[in-house]
């Protein structure tokens, strides 16, 4: 199918993006436009202006920033999963990244791109939950900083403005003591998540010192399994007390019924991967 | 329109195009080359993977005014044409039987030569999963995992690369 | 490798690669799309956004959009723009609805075309679309198979009064007795409920059509699997003359059933560039092409089965509810009764009843899928047997020894009227088993079964058998089929030997430019290099029945055989007048005749054919060429048949499935090319795990289709299948001359019963007794929290 019409502009700066949004009501940011070409062919989208950010300088690439890491939103999937810095210091958004579509979409499509699109069965919001990262937002009056716990609002929507556009994504750092892991489940490789779980886990001394666990697809938005991770936090390193903590998994979501999915089996789903994601990170299995 | 100047198999296009025109109907119908198919409207299929820039991309969902300045490798310019000169990929896919329509073969093509670039030898779950943006009605992907391994065993052997 | 024939004696039977590939694997393809015309225009479709409703169509505003040449509806053309052609009669009360190519007046499915805009450009053409106004006075959806039934179901057709498209209902009286006598001699009786999900066939490519004019001729390149019978489809409702319309299938990408139709875009594409004086292209998207490509399967099936306590069948009762969507295309209402001769499989029985009822709904009409009736009748009588076997705790495999046809009684007629030419199950299954790992396997499961492991296993046996060779011409007469079964092949000599082969079967996929060649260079003695084939073109073929069922082999194979034989004929009188010997004392061998006990002189087929052309010396009266042509109607249908052995691996926590190993040994008669035939099989096995596991097109209760992307529509890539272990038998065909059976359909056939008998086996301790296709993680799941097994009885429900 084809797209309807639109005017183009393409910009060099977070600023000029800025300036280049507000020309327009009805007007879409393109990073890698897997997400947003395949709306805009089926004509569920039609803007009247298309701002093409993919070559912002200051958008892209990956650096150290002291106890963080900084990833420009318009770093591809790709750039993501075989960089050193992420392997490193950030390895659950290294394996997350890798299960993202397929690997033609990796090379195209942007860390910033799928966190501002917000789908609630996507990889990498429940990463950025678990590494309660900062969004870095250029807007008309500046940029701005937001906690990725306070970014996420709803389906598909986000507290970026209109004319605003997501510039980097910054994530402490997990060091030394932690574990993570990504569990995902679907039907067939290359399709949505119908439930997934991001886990990182600190043991110290054979317990559990700290575990954070994001869910996604089990609610509009991504969320946090608060109620696994006070479970886990003290509890021994162990299957069973994993396993009981896990329990909590589908406490405080809401998932949806679809054709995968009913919410009691999503439910289901959550329990059972959050046991297996948290014991993954925790060096049990 | 939008002035655009792509280099496409190696020769310097230019062309003023509608900002909507995809990548794919670039290829097709304005410089000619229809060796890339579309297979679908939602970039699940694979069937117009090209490599941009040295990367497998899916040509259906990009623009072309998004190829602007740069290099795009189709089928058609992957190796020559005639069956002596042939890459080693399209080689193996002819000796493992890993085509019968043909359809999806030029995405498949070039898929796995984005693959091994990455990864020169990979297992057969590494395959799999290396082409699972490329969807097969006809095959069963039985004889193209096939046809991926000998490639390898061959590029490997004799130092070919893409 | 290279594996070319110099390597063997004879090019029949050796895996040779395939000719066709060079062009595919460099991007040098003629896919219709690719196609184009001086002045062409292209061509949009306006598709019904809703299930049904009357509509009232306003095309004036799209007429003004840039680049618009022309913006039709049903009232432009009239009565001329014809109807949509069914061509099977099963019943001569059944119901026939008047389908048009655009919607007249009202819309029956989503998806129906309702006008078409013709522009300079694709993007114009599309664009303008949104400028044509359509007034939809919604009508009821019936999407409920066995609601539309009902006396009080909202009509899809008013005119006809009725929902049922016709109900055919055989004698049941032994039945009865049969089943009587189970329940008086303690044996058993076992009723299922199977639900065959509706299917999209999915070609990779989807349908395109090109129309080309010039005076008074028309070029038709379309994606289709008919060729032939497209021509003469669209000479009869155009009413141009069928000598001055050429239909070319050039290269075609997949077709699986699917491009077995003439559809309002090849209709209304005549139309067009007949009015226009240009050729007009249409290209269809894959979101149109799940809506008005036909959809397959969309069955329900009620089965009851009895048999004694040791395991012997007694008899079968079929009842079928056929979903035949909105209206009659080619084969639609063929397709449930192409089947009911298929459900007693391979097995001896003594009483069969087989009733069925096809019913309209607001869906997408249905049609040929890969197998057509006998993939749905193969996975009832296979489900079954495994039921049976779990029902009076027998190993499945000997549950099938003790009913299946032995090898010493072919031919062998069935309880349905077939006569199975040859088969030998017992060989097939003995191979597979030992391919498989059977009792390897076998104790693995249990061992993970007594450890309750989380991963369990679970295995699933199918023997199939299906009818291919698409058919002698006189049994499609008495089936109601507008269309004879036979197959025409011509063979060229040139002046310098080489052989230009023309078959009626149309090639989309299968390998024929290989197969053939290798028929040609065995039976002539000419290289395998040294012949073409001109194949999905009415100008150099004017005669053809077309590619589906399995039939290219079996009925366009045996034509060319039939037809070097002719050359040969004609070739020895030539050979013998030069070398002055009777014909009847004259040898033909590796392409040299020589004269019987002599080692004197010998006359090669290269110089036998310059001898003709030349036509210096040849035996008076005789015409001056070695061209042979053959129309081969076979006598019988063919019974290809296999063993297929499949475990799946099922995490019990989340239901999700997959295949842990999978065995088949195929029996497909004589092969020509063993690589050709291995890679049918393998695509076949994904297609019908593909229905056990992934595949439904799924409709909401107002009749949208919610699976209409590939996003929802799940194909399995590389990543969600094995590899798979495979062999063959071969029993011959006695009713053809090569002995082929037909394979293009076979792993479709039999993977499906395979997977969810694995399934269905993993689960029994858990007290299942079925899943619903596709076998999807939470269906499985939810069988195992108890929810889902049958006890005996008809489950409700229907196919939504």
């Amino acid at each position: 199918m084809i797209p309807a019409g639109f005017d183009y502009v393409r910009v060099n700066s977070a600023a000029d993006a800025v300036a280049a949004l507000q020309t327009s009501e009805d007007a879409k940011i393109l990073g890698g436009g897997q997400s947003l070409i395949p709306i805009l062919r089926l004509r569920l989208a039609t803007p009247e202006l298309i701002v093409d950010v993919s070559g912002v300088a200051e958008m892209n690439g990956i650096r150290e920033d002291g106890d963080a890491i900084v990833i420009g939103a318009g770093t591809t999937h790709h750039d993501v999963t075989t960089s050193d810095l992420v392997r490193t210091h950030a390895p659950l958004l290294a394996q997350a990244t890798a299960t993202v579509a397929d690997p033609q979409v990796r090379h195209r499509g942007t860390f910033g791109g799928a966190i501002a699109h917000a789908d609630p069965a996507g990889d990498l919001p429940g990463v950025a939950l678990v590494h309660n990262a900062t969004m870095t937002i250029a807007g008309p009056a500046g940029t701005r900083e937001v906690a990725a716990a306070d970014f996420f609002l709803d389906y598909l929507t986000t507290t970026l403005a209109e004319d605003e556009v997501l510039v980097s994504i910054r994530l402490p750092k997990l060091g030394a003591g932690w574990g993570t892991h990504y569990e995902k489940f679907t039907r067939v490789a290359q399709s949505w998540s119908i439930v997934a779980v991001a886990a990182a886990v600190r043991r110290e001394n054979g317990s559990i010192a700290e575990a954070r666990v994001a869910l996604t697809n089990m609610a509009p938005t991504h969320l946090r399994a608060a109620a696994v991770e006070s479970a886990l936090t003290g509890a021994a390193a162990s299957a069973e007390a994993i396993k009981a903590a896990s329990q909590a998994a589908a406490e405080g979501t809401s998932p949806t019924s679809d054709l995968n999915a009913q919410a009691d089996y999503r439910a289901e789903l959550a329990r059972v991967l959050t046991g297996r994601a948290v014991a993954k990170a925790a060096g049990l299995s | 329109m939008v002035s655009i100047n792509v280099t496409v198999d190696g020769r310097s296009e230019s062309h003023d195009v509608e900002p909507r025109l995809l990548l794919v109907h670039y290829l097709r119908d304005v410089v000619g080359k229809v060796g890339t198919p579309i297979g679908c409207d939602t970039s699940n299929c694979g069937a117009c993977t090209v490599s941009f820039n040295g990367q497998s991309i899916k040509s259906c969902s990009m623009l072309a005014v998004q190829a602007d300045g740069g290099d795009v490798l189709t089928i058609e310019g992957l190796a020559g044409t005639v069956e002596t000169d042939l890459h080693p990929m399209q080689e193996a896919f002819r000796e493992c039987h890993g085509l019968q329509c043909g359809y999806c073969t030029p995405g498949m093509i070039m898929a796995a030569c984005d693959l091994l670039k990455e990864n020169p030898n990979p297992s057969e779950a590494e395959i799999r999963e290396g082409i699972e943006g490329n969807l097969c009605r006809c095959t069963g992907y039985h004889n193209i995992v096939r046809a991926v391994q000998t490639a390898a065993a061959s590029m490997s052997g004799t130092g070919v690369s893409s | 490798m290279t594996v070319t024939d110099k390597e063997y004696e004879t090019a029949f039977g050796q895996p040779l690669r395939r000719k066709e590939d060079a062009h595919l694997i460099t991007g040098q393809t003629r896919w219709v799309d690719n196609l184009s015309a001086p002045g062409m225009l292209y061509a949009a479709y306006l598709r019904s956004p809703m299930a049904h409703a009357k509509i009232r169509v306003n095309t004036e505003a799209a007429k003004s959009y840039p680049g618009v040449v022309a913006v039709y509806s049903a009232e432009d053309f009239g009565a001329a723009q014809a109807v949509i052609p069914d061509a099977w009669t099963v019943h001569p009360d059944m119901k026939k609805p008047v389908m048009t190519p655009l919607a007249t007046d009202e819309v029956r499915y989503a998806g129906e075309p309702i006008a078409v805009v013709v522009a300079e450009t694709r993007y114009q053409a599309t664009d303008a679309l949104e400028a044509i106004e359509v007034d939809y006075d919604p009508l009821p959806a019936v999407i409920d198979l066995e609601a539309a039934i009902g006396d009080d179901s909202p009509l899809v057709h008013s005119s006809i009064g009725t929902n049922t498209c016709f109900y055919i209902e055989s004698p049941g009286e032994a039945y009865a007795a049969a089943k009587a006598q189970a329940e008086a001699d303690g044996g058993v009786v076992i009723t299922r409920r199977f639900l065959q999900q509706r299917l999209l066939p999915t070609p990779m490519e989807p349908r395109a059509v090109l129309v080309v004019p010039t005076i008074d001729d028309l070029t038709v390149y379309a994606s289709t699997q008919i060729p032939h019978v497209l021509r003469l489809l669209l000479a009869m409702l155009t009413g141009h003359p069928e000598h001055k319309l050429r239909v070319v299938a050039p290269d075609v990408g997949g077709g699986f059933g699917g491009k077995i139709n003439c559809l309002a875009e090849e209709i209304i594409g005549v139309h067009l560039a007949k009015r226009l004086g240009r050729p007009v292209k249409w290209t269809e998207t894959r979101s149109e092409n799940f809506l008005q490509m036909h959809h397959g399967r969309a069955q329900i099936q009620d089965i009851e089965l009895a048999a004694t306590r040791e395991g012997k069948l007694l008899g079968l009762k079929v009842d079928l509810i056929a979903d035949l969507g909105a209206g009659l295309r080619l084969f639609t209402a063929g397709v449930p009764m192409f089947g009911a001769a298929m459900f007693n499989a391979i097995y001896k029985m003594d009483a069969y009843q087989f009733n069925c009822r096809t019913v309209f709904t607001t869906m997408t009409p249905t049609d040929a899928y890969r197998g057509a009736g006998r993939p749905e009748a193969t996975f009832a009588i296979e489900r079954m047997m495994d039921e049976l076997a779990a029902e009076l705790g027998m190993d499945p495999i000997e549950v099938r020894k003790k009913n299946w046809i032995e090898h010493h009684e072919f031919p062998y007629t069935t309880i349905s009227g077939s006569i199975y030419d040859s088969g030998n199950y017992e060989a097939a299954t003995e191979r597979a088993v030992e391919l498989f790992g059977y009792d390897e396997l076998k104790a693995e499961q249990k061992a993970r079964r007594e450890r309750g492991d989380r991963m369990q296993l679970g295995i699933g046996v199918s023997t199939f058998t299906e009818a291919c060779g698409l058919a002698p011409s006189r049994v499609m007469g008495q089936l109601g089929v507008g269309a004879g079964g036979w197959e025409r092949a011509e063979i060229r000599v040139t002046l310098t030997g080489k052989i230009q082969v023309v078959s009626g079967s149309t090639p989309h996929g299968q390998g024929h430019w290989t197969a053939w060649s290798q028929l040609v260079s065995d039976k002539l003695g000419v290289p395998f290099e040294d012949v073409e084939l001109l194949a999905g073109d009415t100008a150099t073929g004017p005669q053809g029945m077309d590619t589906y069922g399995s039939r290219s082999l079996v009925v366009g194979g045996s034509a060319i055989v039939k037809a070097c034989d002719k050359v040969i004929e004609k070739a020895k009188r030539i050979a013998a007048h030069t070398l002055e010997a009777n014909p009847d004392d004259l040898e033909f061998a590796a392409g040299v005749f020589t004269v019987k006990g002599s080692p004197g002189p010998q006359m090669a087929f290269v110089e036998v054919a310059a001898a003709a052309q030349l036509a210096h010396n040849i035996p008076d009266g005789m015409e001056p060429s070695l061209n042979s042509a053959y129309t081969f109607d076979p006598i019988n249908l063919s019974y290809p048949h296999g063993t297929h052995l499949c475990c799946v691996e099922i995490d019990t926590e989340t239901g999700f499935t997959s295949i842990y190993r999978y065995a088949c040994v195929d029996d497909v008669g004589t092969v020509v090319n063993p690589m050709i035939v291995e890679g049918q099989i393998h695509g076949g096995l994904v297609q019908g795990i593909a229905q056990a596991l992934f595949e439904e097109a799924v409709y909401d209760e107002a009749g949208n289709l919610i699976t209409g992307t590939l996003v929802d529509y799940l194909l399995p890539s590389a990543a969600d299948v094995p590899s798979f272990l495979t062999d063959r038998t071969e029993t011959p065909s006695t009713d053809n001359p090569i002995g082929a059976k037909g394979v293009g359909e076979a792993g479709c056939i039999a993977s499906t019963p395979a997977v969810v008998n694995a399934i269905v086996d993993a689960l029994r301790p858990y007290g299942v007794n079925d899943v619903r296709m596709p076998c999807t993680p939470e269906r499985v799941w939810r069988a195992i929290q108890g929810g889902q097994s049958q006890s005996g009885s008809v489950a409700k429900g229907g196919a939504q």
